[in-house]
């Protein structure tokens, strides 16, 4: 039934993630708290663990899960999941349909699809930054150190790119944050 | 055979090298198949882009597809998705074993609680950055802006809708309006 649950939720996340591992990670946000399979606070631990090791997010986040609920048959089943949408159109398009994605009947709704897309994942970041500082609406309780922290982050990640063209990349902005959460936090 | 080897193994190392995942692979995808082994030619590199960014599901496997597909037909395919996909699955299903007693470590737990703000500016950068390179024209604006209001909205009431439902949505307006745009071309033109 689980192996059935993890097929069906990540067939879903492999056929609409358009835009790339962070188009889909509302979408996997969604499916996962759906099915109950993990909590926010670790769901966004685990997009700091996919986004810190090697290869596609969707594919490390899928193995995760999947193992998490199911062992490996689990990991098995939802990465072949997320990765087989792909997959088949790529080779579909390049088979069948190789002018497809150029006419304007097709264009028109990838353009509707990224475009909401977009917004999509702008809300998703925005919500989690505000869960941190302020909690949700059932639970508000404002986290002054959070708000600190996102605010010192954000002036690094946003404030490096003013000096460096490309600013500072993901995994050190991820291990910046990850020791000041022991400064803030505590070791022991 | 041989070349079957090879499309594994080149992807195989193409996945283990690549971190923060799909555009971060391109540039490694473009030396190995382009300049090094000669698979593909620049043009195709530019065609995978477009069908990569058409497609659903992550970059690195339409390309790593593609390519296969391109030199093997179908085996190929196989060969080149499931070398990508291989290294990240081990790695990850490695962690998954340890990951939740690594969790109450108090100064892991910390770590975490740090790095989950670090998520947040990530995910809004990604966002900012799709809005700057995305064709400003109204209609796409105004299905984000849309899309952006109600997903807010959806989070902060713990509302019950999918944004696979906003997504049907904003193609389905997209293409309506695209129709009705020829529809009244043919119009004038008569």
């Amino acid at each position: 039934m689980i192996l059935l649950e993890l097929l069906a939720g990540f067939l879903l996340i492999g056929c609409f993630s358009f835009g790339g591992a962070y188009g889909a990670i509302p979408l996997i946000c969604e499916v996962v708290l759906y099915f109950g399979w993990l909590d926010e606070e670790k769901l966004s631990y685990m997009i700091a663990v996919s986004e810190s090791t090697p290869g596609p997010i969707m594919v490390n986040m899928a193995t995760y899960i999947g193992s998490s609920q199911a062992g490996v048959p689990g990991a098995i089943i939802a990465t072949a999941a997320v990765v087989f949408p792909a997959f088949l159109l790529v080779i579909i398009l390049m088979a069948f349909l190789k002018n497809l994605i150029k006419k304007g009947a097709a264009q028109a709704i990838l353009n509707g699809f990224k475009s909401c897309i977009i917004g999509i994942i702008l809300a998703t970041g925005v919500y989690m930054i505000l869960i941190n500082c302020i909690g949700n609406i059932s639970g508000i309780s404002i986290d002054i150190a959070a708000i600190a922290l996102t605010a010192g982050l954000s002036v690094v990640w946003f404030g490096s790119k003013k000096i460096v063209k490309k600013g500072v990349s993901p995994i050190i902005l991820i291990c910046l944050s990850g020791i000041a959460g022991v400064l803030i936090y505590g070791w022991n | 055979m041989k070349m079957l080897i090879d499309l594994f193994l080149t992807f195989v190392r193409i996945g283990l090298f690549t971190f923060g995942g799909g555009y971060a692979m391109i540039p490694l995808i473009e030396n190995a198949c382009v300049s090094k082994k000669e698979w593909i030619t620049h043009d195709e590199m530019m065609d995978i882009t477009v069908i990569a960014e058409s497609t659903p599901g992550p970059i690195s496997i339409n390309c790593a597809t593609y390519v296969g597909m391109k030199k093997k037909g179908i085996s190929g395919a196989i060969a080149a998705t499931l070398g990508v996909t291989l290294p990240s699955f081990v790695i990850i299903l490695l962690i998954s074993f340890v990951f939740d007693r690594f969790l109450e470590i108090k100064w892991v737990s910390s770590v975490f609680r740090g790095i989950k703000i670090a998520v947040g500016i990530l995910i809004v950068d990604a966002a900012f950055k799709m809005i700057l390179k995305m064709k400003k024209r109204p209609l796409s604006i105004l299905i984000a802006a849309c899309a952006f209001t109600a997903v807010m909205l959806i989070n902060i009431f713990a509302l019950r809708l999918s944004s696979i439902i906003l997504m049907l949505v904003a193609a389905a307006v997209s293409l309506a309006v695209y129709l009705a745009g020829r529809h009244k071309e043919k119009e004038t033109k008569k």
